[in-house]
């Protein structure tokens, strides 16, 4: 730490206070100007932007893959507002949260299906699915009263790892042998053949309406919380978060507070699973696993834990980029663009940056003419996709026209490498070592992540993991988020 | 009777792996306090190496050097692999946030768990490989030797017998080397560690290299005795290994042997008595239960917390 010069003595005085003016008139130029727009929005106005902005898209298109895709940003941004309640508000690392989710579908599908033969409409359904999962969420939660921080968060990942279990061999439960055996959760298979969501005698049957089903259940969700968040429960979720020793001297019930909140939660996401599962017309256990919670809790950290407007705009964007990611077109304009925009916000004065970009154009095509001229076959690749950027990178880039894929497979444990070491290097040679680390990411994107449909859905995951890591060093706060408030 | 010595034959076997983990995961928490979800996967890693190796010797059916070379290169690369890995991972993912709030480091630590597991999808494929141990020798080395009601193949007690060496060379590490003494003093007070001229961050780094070369030596044993590797392997195994280190006490050592060994047990018996699917549950009822009773664990010692 540098000296401090002596005039700005702080002694007694907070870091936190002593830099709010600091804050407050921060945020200079253009950019600055807009945040303070931004937030001079009232929270309530913002939702009804949102929702108005929302409730357009079915207007606009009738795409039924556009409108699967909001429907399915929608349900994230519930789970994700619903873990909010959990991790955000009272702080507590649940990572058995999306059992939940797959409870509620699962408890939706044994009510509305075939399965048993019972067909609940969804207005006596839902109030008892909801109920039923804040009651296991209430279960669960009396195990944060005697742990905390990480021994919750494994025990919580051990339920949901039960969850999994349970479900999946979950065709031939018998109750300490009486009454011979019966097939609750359908296994492997799954249930099939659900109902279509029907509430009051209105049956919803096509995306359109799941999708202002999903739209009317979020923005109810989002008030209430927004709600909470001010009343006097809220307060007191994030005085537990901030200090649970201080809150408990102050008299708040801190443990019947963690079990409102992980009823809270778990009751969200109970009502997310019955109209996910609703439009899905089916539950399988693998739904509702690992990769379900990573999504979630990168879209609630990428928004900004405890902000919830940043859980919902989180989800628009980890949902939407992972929808691109599915296309390797689509695919290749993100990563230019994540790349551009990186450069442009951290190489900084702007010769350097010039440099940088100058000397990856000229970089690539030096060692396209280098192979060109030693490995012909090594620039004959066709690209994957293949619309006009594609081909236009073509005499840019380095592309195999055959075994591509193993030369890509050394090529990213080399790119791992050298991200690593570029992590090492200081000063100008980090510049240097910028240009041919970006070369070797594009030629990794290029050939390995996005050239198949199986290496797309590994890519899609790695991309969320390495979000995590990268958002958690650069910016723990995520997009909308404080800083949080630490007083020692 | 058979069966339940044949049991207890597995059962240690089982553990001696979930030891080797939780003794990862207790040392980089008596030192960091984190959880460090990766470790399961720096386990799948270093099963991974021991398979490369191994195809690179030309396999299990006709390797091109004598068996018990080929088993020590495995051992070797991927406990140098998987302490390699272990480091960088604590390089690029935990060091930036050392004073960071503690859900960042578990957040990164989730993010690095999950980016392993699809790096290895992307790189191995999703099919499970096998180590073909059982070819080794001729199929020797899995032969039963015979001593009474006790049958045991030569790989098993190969594999309890290293693991017994490597903890008692990590206890004469950890109480007797100069190193050893300021991981100690690093786990009980990191910053009065700083004070009296600890290289802390050095401390932090070996503990990490030698918490994950000994995952990697898990990851090889699992693939010798159990054949099967794939790249999801290092999930449920991460967690009983965690679980392991809880029950037998958190930051212990010893605690980490003994917990290993009680999971290990619990794990082949209710797979043999009771069901192979819910032993997971079992395993998992067994760490509530220990969380509840005994938060400390058998063997830990209580923490008190200054206010």
């Amino acid at each position: 730490m540098e000296p401090r010069p002596p005039e700005s003595t702080r002694i007694g005085v907070d870091e936190w206070v002593a830099s709010a003016a600091g804050r407050t008139s921060g945020h200079a130029g253009a950019f600055g100007l807009l945040r303070r727009l931004v937030d001079r929005v009232p929270d309530p106005a913002r939702l009804a932007i949102f929702v108005a902005a929302a409730a357009l898209v079915p207007v606009l298109t009738s795409d039924q893959y556009v409108l699967r895709v909001g429907f399915d940003t929608l349900i994230f941004a519930l789970l994700a507002i619903g873990l909010n309640v959990v991790v955000g508000l009272a702080g507590l690392l649940d990572l058995g949260y999306v059992a939940f989710f797959g409870f509620g579908a699962y408890a939706y599908a044994i009510l509305s299906s075939d399965h048993y033969g019972l067909h609940w409409p969804a207005e006596a359904s839902v109030p008892v699915i909801v109920v039923a999962t804040a009651i296991v969420g209430l279960l669960l939660g009396l195990s944060s009263w005697r742990l905390l921080g990480d021994y919750l968060a494994i025990v919580t990942l051990f339920f949901l790892q039960a969850f999994v279990v349970i479900t999946t061999n979950g065709n031939d439960v018998s109750f300490l042998g009486f009454g011979g055996s019966t097939d609750l959760t359908g296994g492997p298979n799954g249930i099939p053949g659900l109902d279509p969501f029907t509430i009051f005698g209105l049956e919803i049957d096509s995306e359109r309406g799941y999708f202002y089903l999903a739209l009317v259940a979020a923005s109810i969700v989002t008030a209430i919380l927004y709600l909470a968040v001010r009343s006097r429960t809220g307060r007191a979720w994030q005085a537990v978060r901030e200090d649970p020793l201080a809150a408990q001297l102050m008299g708040m019930p801190v443990n019947r507070l963690k079990l409102l909140a992980f009823a809270f939660g778990a009751g969200i996401a109970g009502l997310t699973g019955s109209i996910q599962s609703a439009l899905s017309a089916g539950v399988f256990p693998d739904n509702y696993d690992v990769p379900l919670l990573i999504t979630v809790y990168a879209m609630l950290i990428l928004g900004g834990v405890g902000s919830l407007s940043g859980a919902i705009l989180g989800a628009i964007v980890v949902n939407v980029s992972l929808e691109v990611l599915r296309d390797a077109n689509q695919a290749r304009w993100l990563f230019l663009f994540a790349i551009l925009i990186t450069l442009v916000a951290k190489v900084r004065p702007w010769p350097k940056l010039v440099a940088v970009l100058g000397g990856l154009v000229g970089f690539g095509y030096a060692m396209h003419a280098i192979v060109a001229a030693t490995w012909p076959a090594g620039t004959k690749g066709e690209p994957a996709g293949g619309d006009a950027i594609g081909r236009a990178i073509q005499s840019w880039l380095i592309h195999p026209s055959h075994s591509a894929l193993e030369i890509g497979n050394y090529a990213f444990v080399i790119l791992l490498l050298a991200v690593l070491g570029l992590t090492l290097v200081r000063g100008v040679w980090r510049t240097v070592a910028l240009v041919p680390t970006i070369y070797l990411a594009a030629f990794v994107w290029e050939n390995r992540l996005i050239a198949t449909v199986e290496a797309q859905a590994a890519t899609r995951f790695l991309v969320l993991g390495a979000l995590l890591i990268v958002l958690m060093a650069a910016r723990p706060q995520g997009l909308l988020g404080s800083s949080r408030v630490e007083i020692v | 009777m058979d069966f339940f010595v044949q049991q207890v034959v597995n059962g240690v076997t089982l553990g001696s792996v979930y030891a080797l983990i939780a003794l990862g995961y207790s040392m980089v928490y008596g030192i960091l306090k984190l959880l460090n979800f990766a470790h399961g996967d720096v386990y799948m890693i270093g099963a991974f190496i021991g398979y490369g190796v191994l195809t690179v010797f030309g396999g299990a059916i006709d390797p091109s050097v004598p068996v018990p070379l080929l088993i020590v290169c495995m051992f070797g690369a991927a406990m140098l692999g998987s302490g390699l890995l272990g480091v960088a991972i604590e390089r690029f993912a935990y060091r930036p946030l050392r004073n960071a709030p503690r859900i960042a480091p578990l957040i990164s630590a989730l993010g690095v768990s999950f980016f392993l597991q699809n790096a290895a999808l992307l790189l191995f494929s999703p099919n499970f490989r096998s180590y073909e141990s059982y070819e080794l020798e001729g199929g020797s080395l899995f032969l039963p030797l015979n001593a009474g009601a006790l049958q045991i193949s030569p790989l098993r007690i190969l594999v309890i017998c290293s693991t017994l060496a490597l903890m008692v060379a990590l206890t004469f590490f950890v109480g007797r080397t100069q190193l050893g003494k300021a991981m100690r003093a690093t786990a009980y007070d990191r910053e009065a560690a700083a004070m009296m001229g600890i290289n802390v961050d050095r401390v932090i780094v070996v503990t990490f290299f030698i918490g994950s070369a000994l995952a990697g030596a898990a990851g090889v044993m699992v693939g010798l005795v159990f054949q099967r590797v794939y790249h999801f392997m290092g999930f449920i195994a991460g967690l009983k290994g965690f679980t392991a280190a809880v029950v037998g006490g958190i930051g212990s050592i010893p605690g980490a042997m003994l917990g290993g060994l009680i999971i290990g047990l619990a794990e082949a018996f209710s797979t043999a008595y009771v069901s192979s699917t819910f032993s997971d549950l079992i395993v998992f009822a067994i760490l509530i239960t220990v969380m509840l009773v005994r938060p400390t664990g058998l063997l830990g010692k209580a923490d008190i917390k200054k206010v």
